[in-house]
């Protein structure tokens, strides 16, 4: 690791971490700061929030204003911070039981309403934090914790939920694929509105155990073999069994804090 | 100071404007929702910031990140939406963030009676969120005290960095009143901290009242967790450390207790007293004085306005020349099971409750007298 890196994190008594050996969450925490820094932000230009659960314990280990609030809730959260500070860059990171189970309702909503943040969704399959229960993002028949017979209910696409919600930024990337998630979490960062990026990582540890996927090594393996870029898919079944990666939606819409300032305006003069 | 006919829910949203309150966020439900309308009509014309949320978890976790990050904030509720903010309520305690709940009480439990009184979410107000934690509710008994207090409330939540309940009810939410409404009031205003960013801790032992402390998005570089932590925000599971956080807590109500205690009382030298709150203790009233007319005999009166904390020792104190205590309220007897444990064991506490949805009548009252 270079020393701008290690500059951006807490490094006097924060690690060593409480990631398992193997986990992804590192490596989406690492391409964050590099975007961060890319895009010239120091961290007194962010606030990092997120829910409860192991990708939510990132925002512990940077240096920077840091919002670790209730399971499911960063979303709200942030939405006030971002109102009393609308000039600083809202970074949200969010498991997808966090985002898409218990704080469900709120990512919608937030999606609709386009306030500018940037969701950073590490998507592990599963409940990490909690040992390995199924998520909203459980594939059918995969098994979990509290689905030894294996997984009985249909999986969300974050990324379709999004869209679907009002988001004007939605992208997928792998943790195999650091590089390319750097590049998209500084285009989102960059987009003026709510933008979701969507990262598939591995939980050796819990999911890829129970469903024999091998160690780390063996996950990323899969995630660079079954992955295709939005520009390769040239029909829907090019799609199909794979994870598509890239920019998957980028639409202008207006920006809520901007539209409320309007409304003050208008209510001024009257 | 201008004259004017207003609700108690009016007063409310007035009074938090004018001591500073420039976020809002809540959903709404009867009988808080003028609360919230008129908040969104002159929130804007402050400057300020009015969203309805998608429901009171999201309300309350919104004014909550708006207040760490500086703002004077405020939420306006009702029972099924209260117990949707009682976690939320746990980690404003927890992390120290001052704000602002307004419960404009009616009939419970679950969606109960929506358009109807009742005083029975006291013991909510109280130990509605897990694990052991400070409190502070007011009760106001009239749309002038739906003023003072929502001004007062705010005062004692930014001094303690600690959530203040304002239980109002439906009577008083949705009753007119004339009022003079003062043009300005005191703004406190928060201290910033005058450590540096590497010497500052969020969570500083010794100042526990009127504290300095960094905003949230002001480059502190502060850690807000609701997670049990150390005077910088970070977790621990050190049992001394752990000990040091939940004390902590407790003295920001124990230590101010008298600070905190408002009452109003007349004639407590009397055999029987009545005690009472919120829109119940107008009936009390009416009753002490009907049977004044017919008799000598006085009748004491002790109006609590705050509920919580509980001062034992000054209502105690307030009666211990008493011999009979009637206590008034639109619930099953939650305060009075209080009151019991404050007053001599020979002390006889008789109740006069309603949990129908109507308010208490002065006859209901004068029987028990
Ligand atoms: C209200 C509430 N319910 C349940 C929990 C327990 N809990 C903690 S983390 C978690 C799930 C974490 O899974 P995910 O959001 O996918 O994140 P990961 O740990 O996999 O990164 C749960 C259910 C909680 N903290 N709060």
């Amino acid at each position: 690791m270079n020393q701008e890196i290690l500059d951006r994190l807490r490094m006097d008594d924060r690690f060593p971490h409480i990631l398992c050996p193997g986990c992804g969450i590192g490596s989406a925490m690492n391409a964050m700061i590099r975007a961060i820094a890319e895009s010239g932000l120091t961290n007194d230009d962010i606030c990092i929030i997120s829910g409860i659960g192991c990708s939510s314990r990132v925002p512990g280990y940077i240096d920077a204003d840091t919002f670790h609030t209730l399971h499911g809730r960063a979303i709200p959260s942030a939405t006030g911070v971002k109102l009393a500070h609308p000039d600083k860059e809202m970074i949200i990171i969010a498991g997808d039981g966090d985002l898409l189970a218990i704080g469900g309702n709120h990512f919608i909503h937030a999606a609709r309403r386009n306030l500018d943040m940037t969701v950073i969704l590490i998507n592990n399959h599963n409940y990490g934090m909690t040992g390995g229960q199924y998520s909203p993002t459980t594939p059918q028949g995969k098994r979990a914790k509290t689905a030894p017979y294996g997984c009985v209910e249909r999986a969300f696409d974050a990324c379709e939920m999004g869209i679907g919600s009002g988001a004007v930024f939605v992208a997928r990337s792998t943790t195999y694929h650091t590089p390319h998630l750097k590049g998209l979490i500084k285009q989102a960062m960059k987009k003026n509105g709510f933008a979701l990026v969507e990262v598939i990582s591995q939980c050796p540890t819990l999911y890829g155990r129970l469903n024999r996927m091998g160690d780390a090594v063996k996950m990323l393996e899969y995630f660079k073999e079954n992955s295709i870029t939005v520009s390769q898919v040239k029909e829907p079944k090019d799609a199909e069994g794979k994870i598509v990666i890239g920019v998957l939606h980028d639409i202008e819409a207006p920006e809520y804090y901007e539209s409320y300032r309007k409304v003050c305006e208008h209510a001024q003069r009257r | 100071m201008s004259i004017q006919l207003l609700s108690g829910n009016e007063a409310c949203a007035l009074g938090a404007l004018k001591a500073g309150v420039r976020f809002f966020a809540g959903y709404p439900i009867t009988p808080s929702t003028e609360i919230a309308e008129m908040m969104s009509e002159e929130l804007p014309k402050l400057g300020g910031i009015f969203i309805q949320m998608e429901d009171e978890i999201a309300s309350i976790c919104a004014m909550v990140g708006a207040s760490a990050a500086g703002m004077k904030a405020m939420t306006a509720t009702s029972g099924p939406g209260f117990s949707l903010m009682q976690e939320g309520i746990g980690y404003a305690i927890m992390t120290e963030v001052p704000c602002v709940i307004v419960n404009v009480q009616r009939g419970g439990p679950a969606t109960g009676l929506p358009t109807k009184v009742a005083q029975a979410d006291v013991m909510a107000a109280r130990w509605g969120t897990h694990g052991d934690h400070p409190i502070v509710a007011l009760a106001p008994w009239s749309v002038m005290e739906s003023f003072t207090l929502t001004v007062k409330a705010i005062e004692i939540s930014e001094r303690l960095r600690l959530p203040v309940l304002i239980l109002s009810d439906e009577i008083i939410g949705h009753m007119r009143e004339v009022v003079s409404i003062p043009e300005s009031v005191a703004i406190h205003e928060r201290k910033k901290p005058t450590k540096s960013k590497d010497e500052y801790l969020h969570y500083h032992d010794e100042t526990n009242f009127d504290a300095p402390f960094a905003h949230f998005g002001e480059g502190f570089r502060i850690h807000i967790s609701g997670l049990t932590h150390r005077q910088d925000g970070f977790p621990t599971n050190d049992p001394k450390v752990i000990k040091w956080k939940m004390d902590r807590l407790r003295n920001k109500t124990d230590l101010n207790r008298d600070w905190l205690h408002f009452d109003e009382h007349l004639d407590l030298d009397a055999e029987t007293v009545i005690v009472s709150y919120g829109s119940s203790a107008r009936a009390a009233l009416e009753a002490k004085n009907e049977f004044e007319k017919n008799g000598s005999k006085k009748i004491g009166f002790l109006r609590l306005i705050t509920l919580w904390p509980f001062h034992y020792m000054k209502v105690a104190e307030l009666l211990q020349n008493t011999k009979r205590v009637v206590v008034v309220e639109m619930n099953q007897g939650q305060m009075t099971r209080e009151i019991a444990r404050a007053v001599r064991r020979d002390v006889q506490v008789i109740d006069v409750n309603r949990y129908d949805g109507e308010l208490i009548t002065p006859a209901e009252v004068l029987e028990k007298l």
